[in-house]
């Protein structure tokens, strides 16, 4: 059986979280900008997951499903501001939610 | 043994309670007073006196039954600093006893007369509210008279001394707003002050004898200081009892302080009879009486409290020859009578003078009740009149009922510019003898006492003072002698302007008899001023010894010899029959003069023709008010004046302070401070700070731009930043 070299789950890893940084950063829709949120945690989640299967210990991959948990709730609490938003603003771009601003 | 000893101990623990009582009284009468009637406020005054006489019998027998011994009672602790412990101690001896017995037993009589009396007034109107408010000055003043009287140092005869002249200027004052017809005035509170004021003299005299006293004895204490007279200098003791004159002569209404008493009779008439006869205005010959062992041992004030208590009686007698008022006529007669008790305590006759006090307060007090009272008679003659011709609208009959009901300020106005009815003014009166017999009667007892007619109470105890005079004091004897002559003369001249002759008003034509509830003390009083003699019959001396267990003599050379000659002398009937011839000639005179020729109505009087400008001073009470105006008031007003307006405002105020101080303040304040140190240093610090910080905020505020992605790229950066310094460290 040839086993992927860890590295390779590594560089997939951060390609993936750099996708999702830069998507956060340069994308103004909200929606767009969660799922670059969540391809960022499920990136690191899967570099967790590498290493935990390269150092033969458990605890990576249960640590993942609690990201996975946590992440979860956080979709349900974010989904649910966005709605919020929407229904007031009429937008879910994120540039226009500067009413704080100084 | 026992047996005496028990009685000893007799009564003295009530001495408080000569306080309490009155003390009780006032506070009732001003708690519930004013859910009382009249009678039942009049009735617990009178019963508070009344209670406070019982005390002064009982204190009196216990002195008896001890043996005359002079007794401390301590109440209080009052002041103790260093070497100088006063305390309210009350002292129960022969002399503090007869003063309590007169002030309690005529303040009782007194209390009893003036429900009636008040009840009457004209300027009463039914105000509740005033009869409490008399009721309770009247016990206060029994309250401070007795504080007086059983105080056993002189501070604490101060604080009763202060506590009548307090009453005094209140009753004085009693209808402040108005004078003594009901006219709206400050007449009568101008005569409160007046009393208040000339007292404060007296009273500076007397505080300046305490401090000496407390310099040189170092003690207030009456027996601390009579037992150490002997190791003080004889000039100190002339000083304090110099300065004590003063005060006497204030209190006790002498030379020269005498102006305001005459004045004070704007009082009610209770209270020209209570205080401004009978008891207050004696003060001054009791602190004399009681400092007899300061007296005795300085023959030098000796002889000025004598001669000032001579001349005095003289001066004030021939005032009151002059007067028409009847009450006026009594206040001079009072100053007079006064000044023959200074002239026999001056002379170390003090038991005449005593004795003098006690008849005074007997017959004096009789008088002034009387004179209420036909004052009364006079104006229910007039109410009368005033009622009888009410129904026709003639203008000056309106105006006499207005007089009696003048309600409102407008009509009080109106009334001061027509003819006002004096109930008082004797030219008013005649023929009060057919409509007031009872009060003429009781008139009669008061003028033969005071007159010196034998055997009324008067006699006895004028002629104890003359024949004391006769013997130690020639020039005295003949002042006091001439003085006691015009005593009956003036005397006589009243009893035939008021009660004889014709009515020379219509309101006096209409007088009616007083209510029982003023006769009967007044008939008390009468019994008194008839029988009062026997209290120190010649031979008899009741009273000399009485009072020899506390009036004692500190002996000095050469003194004891002619004191004892002097006041425990017999009846000289050379002296006895001069001074009766005297008055007897003196009530002729009168008889000639006012009695055979009765005053028509609106006659002057008829000794002025002959007398002319000798008279027309009498009548002006030898322009001493008027002389006191132009050398004290008139200068002092000036003075005053100029020290308000010139120094006080113009120097002071305007210059010293406006200019000087506040200038100089407010150009400091301007030029130093407020244009460099404040404005262009703190205060441009402060802006600085301000506009510093403003604009490093609007620069730092820029960051917060609202835009989400770049919060987000701060965050990577930051994340970026902190991992490579972990990975590059």
């Amino acid at each position: 059986m040839i086993s992927v070299p860890v590295n390779y789950y590594i560089i997939l890893s951060a390609i993936l979280f750099t996708i999702g940084v830069t998507g956060v950063l340069i994308r103004r829709n909200a929606l767009i900008i969660f799922m670059s949120i969540e391809l960022m945690l499920n990136a690191s989640n899967l570099a967790i997951v590498a290493f935990s299967s390269a150092i033969k210990s458990f605890s990576g991959q249960i640590f993942v499903f609690f990201v996975i948990a946590v992440a979860a709730a956080e979709v349900a609490v974010g989904l649910a501001l966005i709605v919020e938003i929407f229904k007031s603003k009429r937008s879910i771009d994120v540039d226009q939610m500067s009413s704080l601003k100084g | 043994m026992h047996l005496s000893e028990t009685v000893n101990i007799g009564f003295f623990f009530l001495a408080p309670w000569l306080v309490f009582f009155p003390v009780i009284g006032l506070l009732i009468n001003m708690i519930f007073g004013h859910r009382f009637s009249e009678t039942v406020i009049g009735i617990v005054a009178s019963l508070a006196s009344g209670a406070a006489f019982v005390v002064s019998v009982l204190l009196a027998w216990s002195v008896a039954a001890g043996g005359g011994e002079a007794m401390s009672v301590p109440f209080a602790q009052w002041i103790h600093i260093g070497a100088l412990n006063l305390d309210w101690t009350f002292r129960v001896d022969s002399l503090s006893a007869t003063m309590m017995l007169v002030v309690s037993g005529v303040g009782t009589l007194i209390h009893i007369y003036a429900i009636g009396y008040m009840h009457e007034d004209v300027r009463f109107k039914n105000d509740v509210g005033r009869f409490q408010r008399f009721f309770i000055f009247l016990n206060l003043f029994i309250a401070a008279m007795m504080i007086l009287v059983s105080g056993d140092s002189y501070m604490m005869l101060f604080v009763g001394w202060e506590g009548v002249g307090l009453c005094s200027f209140l009753l004085i004052g009693f209808w402040y707003e108005m004078d003594t017809l009901g006219r709206s005035s400050w007449a009568n509170s101008n005569a409160a002050k007046k009393a208040f004021i000339v007292n404060r003299v007296g009273d500076f005299g007397f505080l300046i004898a305490g401090f000496i006293m407390f310099y040189a004895f170092g003690s207030f204490q009456f027996d601390e200081v009579f037992k150490q007279v002997h190791n003080i200098a004889p000039a100190t003791i002339v000083a304090i009892t110099l300065f004590m004159l003063v005060g006497v002569a204030g209190k006790s209404a002498q030379l020269p302080l005498y102006v305001w008493l005459p004045d004070a009779m704007a009082g009610p008439t209770p209270v020209s009879a209570l205080i401004h006869a009978a008891t207050m205005v004696t003060a001054g010959v009791y602190l004399v009486t009681r400092s007899a062992p300061l007296y005795s041992a300085v023959p030098q004030a000796q002889n000025i409290v004598a001669m000032v208590g001579a001349v005095t009686a003289l001066f004030a007698a021939t005032i009151a020859a002059g007067q028409y008022d009847i009450k006026k006529v009594l206040a001079y007669s009072t100053i007079s009578q006064l000044g023959f008790m200074v002239a026999a305590v001056g002379m170390g006759a003090y038991v005449a003078g005593m004795f003098h006090l006690i008849t005074h307060a007997f017959f004096k007090a009789l008088l002034f009740l009387s004179a209420g009272s036909v004052i009364l008679g006079m104006e229910r003659g007039h109410h009368h009149l005033a009622h009888a011709h009410g129904h026709d609208d003639h203008k000056t009959k309106q105006k006499f009922k207005k007089g009696k009901h003048a309600e409102s300020k407008e009509e009080h106005h109106e009334e001061e510019h027509g003819e006002v009815f004096d109930p008082g003014d004797m030219r008013n009166m005649g023929g009060l003898r057919k409509t007031m017999p009872v009060t003429f009667w009781l008139y009669m007892i008061g003028t033969l006492a005071l007159a010196g007619i034998f055997p009324f109470a008067g006699f006895w105890s004028k002629d104890e003072i003359l024949l004391d005079a006769a013997k130690a004091y020639p020039v005295a004897y003949y002042l006091l002698a001439v003085a006691a002559f015009f005593t009956a003369f003036y005397m006589g001249r009243q009893i035939w302007m008021v009660f004889f002759g014709e009515a020379r008003h219509a309101a006096a034509a209409h007088a009616e008899e007083s209510p029982r509830v003023m006769t009967v003390p007044l008939m008390v009083l009468a019994a008194l001023s008839v029988l009062g003699g026997a209290l120190n019959l010649p031979g008899v001396h009741t009273l000399t010894n009485w009072l020899e267990h506390t009036v004692t003599l500190v002996e000095h050379e050469g003194q004891v010899a002619s004191w004892l000659d002097v006041s425990w002398g017999g009846l000289n009937p050379y002296v006895a029959l001069l001074s009766t011839v005297l008055a007897l000639l003196a009530i002729y005179f009168s008889w000639l003069i006012y009695g055979r020729n009765p005053l028509k109505a609106g006659q002057i009087d008829p000794l002025k023709k002959p007398l002319g400008a000798i008279f027309t001073g009498m009548e002006n009470k030898w322009y001493v008010d008027e002389i006191y105006q132009a050398i004290i008031l008139t200068p002092y007003t000036k003075i005053s004046y100029f020290l308000a307006d010139v120094i006080d405002w113009k120097f002071w105020h305007d210059f010293v302070h406006e200019t000087v101080i506040a200038g100089t303040y407010n150009w400091i304040s301007n030029i130093a401070l407020n244009d460099y140190a404040d404005q262009k240093g703190i205060d441009a610090f402060a802006n600085w700070l301000g506009t510093a910080t403003q604009s490093f905020s609007a620069t730092l505020r820029k960051v917060q731009n609202g835009f989400v992605r770049s919060y987000a790229l701060s965050v990577l950066l930051g994340v970026v930043f902190i991992i490579g310094y972990l990975i590059l460290k």
